[in-house]
C-alpha cells in the first residue's frame, strides 16, 4: 500500500460510496499518486449494489481492478462484502461495516438475510475489520455520516497523513456536517488503529 | 508544475469543449453521457440546452455548425440512432465550425437495452472517429477533434464507453482559445442544401475527404506504436488499451487514436514485425475486420469475447487461457438489484394497473423497473417511445379481440422525446389504445434533468412550460385525464373506465419524484404498522417498497382475533410518507403518524 494500491468500495446505492471514493483518491492524488477511478452511474443507482473501483501507483492504467488484486476492501454493509470475493486474495485486508440494510428478496420474506456473513468473509481472508459505522455515526447524531467513519478506517492503511483528509472532508462537505463528519473520521480511524 | 486534477471522462470531454473555444453545445440526458453537457453548462459564454431528443440536439449543433461556431451534441450509443438521420447527411454537408459529435458506448449494458457498437455509424457514415482511452486523452482528444473538423470540413465523432465516461483520470486545465469571429449566416446552396444535384456532388468530396483522412491518419499523434517485444503484439484502442498495457506490459502495442479511417500503411508496417498479432477490442471485430481485409493474419474475436466489457484478467484468460492465481469463488447471496424509491409514484400506478388483465406496453425510465418483482407490471421495453406505437401494433394485431387488452406506458420525458408521434398515429389511424403518461416533472433515471415541461432550463433559466394535457388535446385525444398515482383507489377507478373506452384516452399519473428538493416534506407523515391490527396477510408488500419489511413466524393472534401469520414492519428512517401502503390495508393497520 506505499507504493500503490488496489481499493474496492462496495455497498448499496445511497450509503455515500461515492464521496468516500472521491476523498480517497482525492487525497492519493495530494500524496503525489497517479489515480485512477471507476464507477457506474444511472440505472446501477437506485437502491442497487454500488460498487466504485481506485487504484494508485506512480503510473495507472486501467480504471478497473483486475480480479484476485484487491489490496483494500471497504463495504458499507455487511452482506455486500461477500459480493466481490473474486476480487479478492488471501491478503486483502476489508474493512467491513456491520450495518445490515435488507434486500427487496428479503424484506419481502422470499430469501432469508445470511447470519454468517463474517464467518465466510473470515474463512476467505484472516484480515477483517469489523465497523459498526452506524453506531458511531448516530452517536455524533449524523447517520450519513457512516461514510466518514469508514474512511477514517480506511486511511490508517493508506500512506497519506490524517490531517490531508481532514482538509478534504472541509473542502468537499457541506459546512454544517464538518464537525460530524470530521469526528466520524477520526473515529472510524481510533477503531482500526486499536485493532 | 501544473496542478493535476481528478476528472472524469465525461468532465474532461466538457473541458476539452470549453477549452477549444465550443459556443454552442446541445443533448439529450443518456447514461453514460449525460454528465458532458451537464458540466458544459457550467461554463461561463458557452451556450448550452437540453433537447427534447438526440436528433434535435445533433440538428441544432449542426446549425450552429452553419453559423460557424464551434459545437457540439452528445448522446448515449442509442441515441446516435436517433439522431442518425443528420448524422448522414451532415458526412455531406460538412460544417463550417467545427462539429463534435459524442457517442457514449455502454458495453455490458449497465444502463442500457443493448450493446451496441457505434464504431459501425463511422464508418457507415464516412465520419471520422476518435476513441480515448482515460480522462487525459478525452480532453485533448476533443480540442483535436474540432480541428480536425474545420480542417477537413466533417463532422467528427468522439466515442467513449462507460468506463471511459465515468472513469476518473488525471488531467491538466488548460486555457480557452478565443473564439471563432464573428459568427454569421451564409447562402452556400452548394453546400448546405443536399438536393440530389448537390448531393451527388458532395458525394465525391466526400469520398476525396475520406482519403485525405486516411493520409492524416497515418502521422495522427494519436495513432502510436509502442515497441516491446516483437514476439507477440496488439492492436488495440480506447479502454482496451489500458487492460494490454496491464496485462501485457512488455508486449508490443500498437495504439488507435482514431478509430475510423485506419493508418493502412502503420498498420502494415507494424504487423510485419509482430510473431502472433492480436486484435484487443471490446464488442464488435470492428478494427479486426478491416485487418483481415487488408490480408493481415491476427487473432481477435476467435480469443477475445465480443459480448460485454473486457478487463485485465479476461484479456490474460482470453490470451493466455489462464490467469495468475486461483480466485476465490462468488458467494451465494441475495441479489440486491436496483429498485423504485420509497415514496415513488411509479409504484401506485403499476399497482393499480396489476389488477387489470391488460398486456402494458412500456418504455425507457426509471419505472421499466416496475417489469421486476413484486410489481410484474411491464410488459415491454424497447426504445423510447415503442410502447406508445407498439400498443398501437399490438390492437391493430388483435383486431376485434383489441378492446381492454393492452395499454401503453410511458414516462414525460420519454413522451416528448418520441412517444408524441406514436400518440398522432393512435389518434389519425383510429386506435383505441390507452396511454398512460407518468408525469413526475423530471428526467429521473439519468439525474433529475429538467424537461421541456419543467419550466426551466439546464441552466436553472425559467422558460415556457409545455401543457401535457394541452399537447394531446391538440393532437386529438377527446379523453385526457389526470390522476394522483399515489391514491391507488381513485387511480384503479379512472383506468377501468379508460381501459373500457372503445376510445383512444391518455392518462396522466400527476405526482412528482420524490428525490426532487422539497417533495418530501421535513414534517412529513410517516407511516407504522399497528402490531395488534396486522395480520401478516403481505397485501402491502406487493408493491416492494424499500421501507416495508416482513417479519415472519410471528403466531400471535391480532385485537379483532384474527390468526397472525406475520408482521410486516415498516422503516421510519426511509418511509416517504407516500401513503400508498395504507391504501392497500384491508385491516386498519397501516397508520400515519406526525
Amino acid at each position: 500500500m506505499e507504493k500503490g494500491g488496489n481499493i474496492l468500495f462496495c455497498g448499496v446505492g445511497g450509503q455515500g460510496i461515492l464521496l468516500a471514493s472521491d476523498i480517497t483518491s482525492a487525497a492519493l492524488l495530494g500524496a503525489g499518486f497517479d489515480v485512477k477511478k471507476s464507477e457506474v452511474h444511472g440505472m446501477a443507482q437506485r437502491g442497487g449494489a454500488v460498487v466504485a473501483h481506485l487504484r494508485y501507483g506512480a503510473k495507472v492504467y486501467s480504471p478497473l481492478i483486475e480480479l484476485g488484486t484487491a489490496h483494500m476492501v471497504v463495504a458499507f454493509e455487511l452482506l455486500e462484502s461477500l459480493r466481490y470475493l473474486p476480487y479478492l486474495n488471501p491478503e486483502t485486508k476489508v474493512i467491513v461495516n456491520t450495518q445490515k440494510i435488507l434486500p427487496p428478496s428479503v424484506t419481502t420474506g422470499v430469501e432469508t438475510y445470511p447470519e454468517d456473513v463474517l464467518e465466510r468473509l473470515g474463512r476467505a481472508v484472516p484480515a477483517v475489520f469489523p465497523v459498526d459505522a452506524l453506531a458511531v455515526a448516530e452517536s455524533l447524531g449524523e447517520i450519513r455520516a457512516v461514510n466518514m467513519v469508514l474512511v477514517g478506517s480506511l486511511s490508517s492503511f493508506l500512506p497519506v497523513p490524517e490531517n490531508v483528509f481532514c482538509d478534504l472532508i472541509e473542502k468537499k462537505v457541506p459546512k454544517k456536517f464538518i464537525a460530524a463528519n470530521t469526528e466520524a473520521f477520526r473515529r472510524g480511524r481510533e477503531i482500526v488503529k486499536q485493532k | 508544475m501544473e496542478e493535476k486534477l481528478l476528472f472524469s471522462g465525461n468532465e474532461a470531454i466538457a473541458r476539452g469543449a470549453y477549452e477549444a473555444g465550443i459556443k454552442v453545445a446541445s443533448a439529450y440526458p443518456g447514461t453514460p453521457s449525460t454528465e458532458i453537457i451537464q458540466n458544459l453548462s457550467r461554463y461561463e459564454d458557452v451556450y448550452t440546452e437540453w433537447a427534447p431528443n438526440e436528433k434535435v440536439a445533433l440538428e441544432v449543433a449542426l446549425g450552429a455548425s452553419f453559423a460557424g461556431a464551434r459545437a457540439m451534441a452528445a448522446m448515449k450509443h442509442v441515441g446516435l440512432n436517433v439522431a442518425a438521420d443528420p448524422l448522414f447527411t451532415s458526412a455531406y454537408t460538412g460544417v463550417k465550425g467545427g462539429l463534435v459529435i459524442v457517442t457514449a458506448d455502454d458495453p455490458e449494458m449497465h444502463s442500457s437495452q443493448n450493446e451496441q457498437d457505434n464504431r459501425n455509424y463511422a464508418f457507415a457514415a464516412k465520419v471520422p472517429m476518435l476513441e480515448p482511452a482515460d480522462s487525459a486523452e478525452a480532453k485533448e482528444f476533443t480540442a483535436i477533434a474540432f480541428a480536425m473538423s474545420e480542417e477537413f470540413d466533417t463532422p467528427v465523432l468522439l466515442r467513449t464507453t462507460t468506463r471511459v465516461s465515468h472513469g476518473e483520470g488525471l488531467i491538466t486545465l488548460g486555457e480557452r482559445h478565443a473564439l471563432p469571429p464573428g459568427t454569421k449566416v451564409e447562402k452556400t446552396p452548394e453546400k448546405f442544401v443536399m438536393l440530389p444535384s448537390n448531393a451527388r456532388k458532395r458525394r465525391i468530396e466526400l469520398a476525396k475527404r475520406m482519403e485525405r483522412l486516411s493520409a492524416f491518419a497515418e502521422g495522427f499523434s494519436g495513432n502510436r506504436i509502442e515497441w516491446g517485444d516483437k514476439r507477440r503484439g496488439f492492436i488495440t484502442s480506447g479502454v482496451s488499451y489500458l487492460y494490454v498495457k496491464e496485462a501485457f506490459p512488455e508486449a508490443s502495442v500498437l495504439k488507435l487514436g482514431m478509430v475510423y479511417p485506419f493508418p493502412e500503411k502503420m498498420l502494415k508496417a507494424f504487423a510485419k514485425e509482430i510473431g502472433e498479432l492480436f486484435i484487443v477490442e471490446e464488442l464488435d471485430p470492428f478494427i479486426e475486420l478491416h485487418v483481415k481485409a487488408m490480408g493481415i493474419s491476427c487473432h481477435g474475436k476467435d480469443v477475445i469475447p465480443a459480448i460485454g466489457e473486457l478487463d485485465t484478467y479476461r484479456v490474460k484468460m482470453a490470451i493466455l487461457g489462464k490467469g495468475e492465481n486461483p480466485l476465490f469463488e462468488s458467494s451465494s447471496i441475495p441479489q440486491r438489484p436496483p429498485n423504485l424509491c420509497p415514496g415513488c409514484p411509479h409504484r401506485g400506478i403499476f399497482h393499480a394497473l396489476s389488477k387489470f388483465d391488460v398486456f402494458v406496453a412500456g418504455d425507457i425510465g426509471c419505472y421499466t423497473l416496475a417489469a421486476q418483482k413484486p410489481l410484474l407490471a411491464l410488459d415491454t421495453c424497447v426504445c423510447m417511445g415503442a410502447g406508445v406505437s407498439g400498443a398501437m401494433g399490438m390492437e391493430k394485431a388483435l383486431g376485434d379481440n383489441a378492446p381492454g387488452k393492452v395499454v401503453a406506458v410511458i414516462g414525460d420525458s420519454t413522451f416528448l422525446h418520441s412517444g408524441i408521434t406514436g400518440l398522432i398515429d393512435i389518434v389519425y389511424n383510429r386506435g383505441t389504445t390507452t396511454v398512460i403518461i407518468l408525469d413526475n416533472r423530471t428526467t429521473a433515471m439519468t439525474g433529475h434533468q429538467p424537461t421541456p415541461a419543467t419550466g426551466i432550463t439546464i441552466r436553472g433559466e425559467a422558460s415556457p412550460a409545455l401543457d401535457m394535457e394541452a399537447l394531446c388535446r391538440a393532437i386529438g385525444v377527446k379523453h385526457v385525464y389526470r390522476v394522483n398515482p399515489h391514491d391507488i383507489k381513485a387511480t384503479g377507478r379512472i383506468l377501468k373506465r379508460e381501459i373500457g373506452r372503445p376510445e383512444v384516452s391518455v392518462i396522466i399519473a400527476d405526482a412528482p419524484c420524490v428525490l426532487l428538493p422539497g417533495v418530501i416534506p421535513k414534517d412529513r407523515t410517516v407511516y407504522q404498522i399497528l402490531a395488534e391490527a396486522c395480520t401478516g396477510c403481505g397485501a402491502c408488500l406487493k408493491i416492494g417498497c424499500p421501507a416495508m419489511e416482513w417479519i415472519p413466524g410471528a403466531g400471535k393472534k391480532t385485537a379483532s382475533g384474527k390468526k397472525q401469520k406475520g408482521l410486516a414492519q415498516i422503516s421510519a428512517a426511509i418511509c416517504a410518507g407516500c401513503g400508498q401502503c395504507a391504501f392497500l390495508c384491508k385491516f386498519s393497520a397501516i397508520a400515519g403518524k406526525g
